[in-house]
């Protein structure tokens, strides 16, 4: 599913990592931890096919990310949920999750009432559907981008910090998302500080310092 | 390709650039002899009136401005390429060669307007002519690759440098065509063409020294690019050093103790 | 190729949609085009007879100025917040990608040349005698703009110096544009003598290889 070998990103001049070694299997649940700064969001940025390897190989379903069609195709098939949220903040929240749904790859446009599905499994009062996204808290905003990722039903989940900014409420159903994804098979990748919740997932740990790997609980 | 180009580290001169260097400065100092020293002003005597009428001491001018617009020319066209090379290949060569390109071409093209306005002045009766073709299409050239030296001054990337260096060079070289034509169909004032080398009597040592100017101009483009080349290279090695050092030190200073207290498993 | 067009409409509509809302285009930039006008107005002495021998070349002054300003702003939608990246995400085409975006700005450009347009008619006192040719030079004037404008404005994101590197990358490359827009208009309007018509193959060829040229050069850029 996702496999790396002595991949080197570059930031500018700066090496955000250093040579990584990971092969993760369809279905796994992997938490990324590890401390600030040692390459976590470059590397689900990087599976994501965001980034351009600088050296090494990464290879995403299937796909050799060295090269920029294949980066463009596994986009659609990944969901990244990173630190910025990615909304338009002029317009509402159903435009935006209809929007991000049909950017990333879905055919139709996607039914209200799967977007509405979704917003209540994040938790969102379909009241705010039609409210424009400056109006929402933080946490709102984080549950919508959150909405609209699940909106696709993607294979491969990259998951970059999901519950920063969310109340305990928003925490726990971060988790049952998490929770539905593993069940349904996907392949999830959580990069987090908040150990303790993802650890009742009961995941493999990689722990990444340093721009590279440092841990590994499954070897 | 490379061997034969780069120096070691700290210099760009090597034995065959000493050379060229050398060449380059005599042929300078021949040029500059021959074009103010031992040619003659363009002194014509009028048909009509047989006043004497003509250039004067301005054509001394055009020993330098037309072999400098020539290579204006020939620098950009380089840069076209590479920067194309570029955009098919990506390996670095392309790339430091599209930039040296560009500056030097772009310091030449500034000559070839000042040198035009200077000798402008006293054979026009005027610093610039608005509607001449080749000075507004030369003028557009220079402000465009000022903006492809200020973008990729601009960009810290230098992937990103390059690739959007060579997206703008070659939407310039592929934009002049469409200026020229605009401004030639523009107006019809066209005073390059009033004055141009057919009416100057070139033979002889006027011819001599216009070709020793071509020879010249065309040393001075190698040599200056050559330099520029291996300064870009040089500074694409240093750059890729300072990555592979980067990497190691992040490597080496990574501390287990702080990592676990990091991620709280140090109990 | 209907994914290819599904995806561009899809980029307009949100673009469009985001302008119907915030209405930046409308309440910023129509205003700033009439105080253009009104400024040269100032700066010309403003008699009605010069005003109106230059009113072409002061009116598509006025457009690229304009235009300026509607490119930043959809250059800067995108970056709030990460959308630029969400895009790139996506996996959508970036020709997809570049049309949608520069029929957003065409729309709003060939808007801003309308009010720009009966802005000259009331302040300089221009008349319309074709406007056919007026129209016709207005439309491809803005699709030559609009699609340089958004190649343009993508090589200049992302540096914290965009705002000041757009003008002079982007005004340069559109002085075709601009000589070839003039003199269309110096005819229709009745200015000069002029054979306005044959300036329109120029700007048809310029749109179509600004057209061709940025989706393929968007690309490149957006793989970075």
């Amino acid at each position: 599913m996702v496999e790396l070998n002595a991949a080197v990103a570059l930031l500018g001049r700066f090496p955000a990592l250093t040579g990584v070694d990971l092969r993760i299997e369809a279905g796994e649940t992997v938490l990324l931890q590890g401390p600030n700064g040692a390459g976590k969001t470059t590397l689900l940025r990087l599976c994501a096919g965001l980034l351009v390897p600088e050296s090494g190989t990464v290879t995403v379903l299937g796909y050799d990310l060295a090269a920029g069609p294949e980066r463009r195709a596994v986009r659609r098939r990944v969901a990244l949920l990173g630190h910025s949220t990615g909304l338009y903040e002029d317009l509402t929240v159903a435009e935006n999750v209809r929007f991000w749904a049909r950017a990333g790859g879905l055919d139709v446009e996607p039914s209200v009432e799967r977007v509405v599905g979704a917003l209540q499994r994040l938790g969102l009062d379909d009241g705010l559907l039609d409210l424009p996204v400056h109006r929402l808290s933080a946490g709102q905003r984080r549950r919508t981008s959150l909405a609209a990722l699940v909106v696709r039903r993607p294979e491969l989940w990259l998951l970059d910090e999901p519950h920063a900014g969310l109340d305990q409420a928003g925490r726990k159903v971060v988790d049952e998302l998490i929770g539905d994804a593993v069940a349904a098979g996907g392949t999830v990748v959580v990069s987090s500080h908040e150990l303790e919740r993802v650890r009742l997932l009961s995941p493999r740990v990689v722990t990444l310092a340093g721009g590279t790997v440092h841990r590994d609980t499954s070897s | 390709m490379t061997e034969t180009m780069v120096t070691t580290g700290t210099t760009t001169g090597s034995g065959g650039s000493r050379v060229l260097g050398a060449v380059t400065l005599l042929g300078l100092a021949t040029l500059l002899l021959f074009a103010f020293g031992l040619t003659e002003p363009d002194v014509r005597l009028h048909p009509t009136t047989g006043e004497e009428i003509g250039q004067f001491d301005a054509v001394r001018l055009l020993y330098l401005h037309v072999p400098l617009a020539v290579f204006t020319y020939v620098a950009f066209v380089l840069c076209a390429v590479a920067s194309a090379g570029y955009l098919v290949r990506r390996t670095p060569w392309f790339d430091t060669m599209a930039h040296a390109a560009a500056e030097v071409g772009t310091v030449f093209c500034g000559l070839v307007l000042v040198t035009g306005s200077i000798w402008g002045r006293p054979v026009w009766n005027t610093w610039w002519e608005w509607g001449d073709v080749r000075l507004m299409t030369t003028l557009v050239l220079f402000l465009m690759f000022a903006g492809y030296l200020a973008l990729r001054r601009a960009t810290v990337d230098p992937r990103a440098a390059a690739l959007r260096g060579a997206v703008v060079a070659l939407v310039a070289v592929l934009d002049l065509p469409l200026v020229n034509r605009s401004v030639e169909w523009w107006e019809n004032r066209t005073l390059h063409q009033k004055s141009t080398l057919g009416e100057l009597k070139i033979q002889d040592l006027t011819l001599f020294t216009l070709m020793l100017g071509f020879l010249v101009f065309g040393l001075v483009l190698a040599w200056l690019l050559l330099h520029r080349f291996r300064v870009g290279w040089l500074e694409r090695e240093d750059a890729e050093l300072g990555v592979a050092t980067a990497i190691a030190e992040r490597r080496a200073a990574i501390d287990g103790g702080d990592v676990d207290a990091a991620v709280g498993e140090d109990a | 190729m209907s994914r290819f067009l599904a995806d561009a409409r899809l980029v307009a509509a949100k673009d469009l949609r985001i302008e119907a809302r915030s209405r930046v285009v409308l309440n910023q930039v129509a205003p700033f085009a009439l105080l253009v006008l009104v400024l040269f107005g100032f700066a010309l002495d403003a008699d009605q007879r010069t005003l109106r021998a230059f009113a072409p070349g002061l009116f598509w002054v006025a457009v690229l100025l304009c235009a300026l300003l509607a490119i930043q702003r959809s250059v800067s939608v995108e970056q709030a917040d990460g959308a630029l990246s969400g895009l790139r995400l996506s996996g959508m085409s970036p020709a997809a990608l570049f049309v949608g975006k520069a029929s957003a700005v065409f729309v709003q450009l060939v808007v801003l040349e309308v009010l720009l347009t009966a802005g000259i008619i009331v302040l300089y006192g221009s008349e319309v005698d074709q406007p056919l040719l007026v129209f016709a030079t207005g439309l491809l004037a803005a699709v030559a703009v609009a699609c340089t404008g958004t190649l343009y404005g993508a090589l200049a994101s992302g540096l914290g110096v965009r705002e000041t590197l757009l003008p002079i990358l982007l005004l340069p490359v559109l002085a075709p544009v601009l000589i070839g827009a003039t003199r269309a208009f110096d005819d229709a309007l009745g200015s000069a003598a002029v054979d306005g018509w044959s300036w329109l193959g120029l700007l048809a060829v310029f749109a179509v290889v600004a057209t061709a040229g940025g989706a393929l050069a968007f690309g490149a850029l957006v793989e970075e």
